[in-house]
């Protein structure tokens, strides 16, 4: 496949036509992100009343999509949390697991990480926010999986 | 020598949740598989296609991560993140529950029979692993507890022959057990993985062992011969001989060694199903060349957890995924 894009791309450069085609495939980057922004935006905090957007918890610079090939992106989100309190970063982080897991409408993969810096143990809570086992367990524990609901739902869900 | 990998059938197991596991019999003529959906669904062939013999639906809470045969293929343990493991008994074609093996103080990730069928091991996001005796009369009594790791440990195999135990963890460990003065200890540490190593396989003759992990990688460990014989008998010493980097696109949940024809294969969180087979294994043991002989991009349309070859059936591979499906496979090493 890339071997194939890459010779087009050669040609294309000879026809003044590469330049286009990777706009073409950004803008297409750019939109996808947008899409999943959209998703996780109206994600309440778990402890203020407001949305992660409204403290800077995510932005729209922090989605960056790749494509995977066949129409599947790999989705790479870097989030900042408020305060450097352990559980509450990866309380943020699995409820944007399970909100992208629900409401994302094409195929992916995904990444989240605490954005460097921002936290003393951010190697500790990436490594468990990403690790598809301890979500699944974590969801399955009713006082946790509470709190994660009223953080994703939208209020006319 | 290049090979290949044939659907037969394509199985939605566990609609609508996650398919952790499937386990074939040791006749291989049944498949047991469980999921997030809390139950396991026994499998069995008529004509041409497999269908569902038995659902057992009730034994668990919360999600079932893995489930296992007694060696005799008379029992079936299911670990659960409910923290407990059952212990069901066949009858005809129905599954009974003989009892239930709690101590575990949270999920229990695995479980698995020592070839003998007197002993039984699980381990848990805990961070332990507990050998298990079971008698003649189906009773069950926990014998060791061992706190090797230090965290969360994902994967517990026996030695195909010895009364050895390997455990893989999220510590990015490998502990390697064994009985000394009738206690279970951790005799050998294997470390190399950059993240959790979530699978592990011993080969056919139980000279190495192969781990997966998140990092992307397979290593393949292998005993050390202490060359002066004057080893202690207790000691374990295992040393890294390969590490199959560059094939996997994603973390890799499960590996499995086929008893029958000693190829390799790999359930990854790219979707896809890898066969590696050895290069001419006498060149040089203590550095083997496994090469990529058969690759799956889209083995499933999510995540591959679970990858079984038939203990019977060379070639047959059983894969099941996120989406809840199971796959049975047919493998040709030449095509």
């Amino acid at each position: 496949m890339e071997l194939v894009s890459g010779l087009l791309s050669g040609v294309w450069l000879l026809a003044g036509l590469s330049d286009a085609t990777e706009d073409k495939r950004s803008k297409k980057m750019e939109e996808k992100a947008l899409e999943v922004y959209d998703v996780i935006r109206t994600i309440r905090d778990p402890e203020k009343p407001n949305t992660l957007e409204e403290l800077d918890v995510v932005t729209e610079k922090c989605v960056e999509v790749q494509e995977l090939g066949d129409d599947e992106y790999l989705i790479i989100i870097k989030f900042s949390p408020t305060v450097p309190h352990c559980s509450l970063a990866t309380l943020i982080g699995l409820c944007l697991q399970v909100k992208l897991q629900r409401c994302l409408p094409f195929k992916h993969k995904l990444e989240i990480y605490i954005t460097e810096g921002t936290h003393s143990t951010e190697e500790d809570i990436n490594k468990q926010i990403n690790d598809k086992e301890r979500v699944a367990a974590a969801m399955e524990n009713p006082s946790l999986r509470e709190i994660v609901e009223q953080c994703v739902t939208e209020p006319d869900d | 020598m290049k090979g290949a990998l044939e659907l037969l059938q394509r199985v939605s197991a566990h609609p609508d949740a996650r398919c952790w596991c499937v386990a074939w019999s040791p006749s291989g003529t049944l498949l047991a598989s469980c999921g997030g959906d809390c139950a396991i669904k026994i499998w069995g062939k008529e004509g041409d296609s497999w269908e569902c013999k038995c659902v057992m639906a009730d034994g668990h809470q919360r999600t079932v991560r893995t489930v296992a045969w007694s060696p005799c293929g008379k029992y079936l343990a299911s670990a659960s993140f409910d923290a407990t493991t059952c212990i069901w008994k066949k009858t005809n074609d129905d599954f009974e529950s003989l009892t239930v093996l709690e101590g575990h103080e949270n999920e229990v990730k695995c479980v698995t029979w020592a070839p003998s069928g007197n002993l039984l091991a699980t381990c848990s996001r805990d961070k332990s692993v507990w050998i298990w005796e079971v008698d003649e009369e189906d009773e069950y009594e926990c014998v060791s507890v061992v706190n090797s790791h230090t965290q969360d440990v994902k994967h517990v195999v026996w030695h195909p022959t010895q009364e050895l135990l390997a455990s893989a963890g999220y510590d990015n460990k490998v502990c390697i057990y064994k009985e000394v003065d009738d206690d279970w200890e951790c005799r050998a540490t294997l470390e190399g993985h950059e993240s959790t190593v979530w699978s592990l396989a011993f080969d056919p003759e139980g000279q190495r062992l192969a781990s997966c992990s998140d990092d992307r990688t397979v290593k393949i460990w292998k005993k050390s011969t202490l060359g002066d014989g004057e080893s202690d008998s207790s000691d374990e010493s295992w040393k890294c001989v390969c590490t199959l980097s560059g094939f996997h696109g994603r973390t890799i949940y499960d590996v499995a060694w086929c008893r029958l024809t000693g190829a390799l294969a790999t359930a990854c969180g790219d979707d896809g199903v890898r066969v590696f087979k050895e290069e001419d294994p006498t060149v040089d043991p203590e550095q083997p060349v496994f090469f990529m002989s058969a690759h799956l991009p889209k083995a499933h349309g999510q995540d591959v957890n679970c990858v079984s070859w038939n203990p019977k059936e060379a070639g047959l591979l059983a894969t099941c995924s996120d989406n809840g499906e199971f796959a049975i496979w047919k493998y040709n090493s030449d095509s």
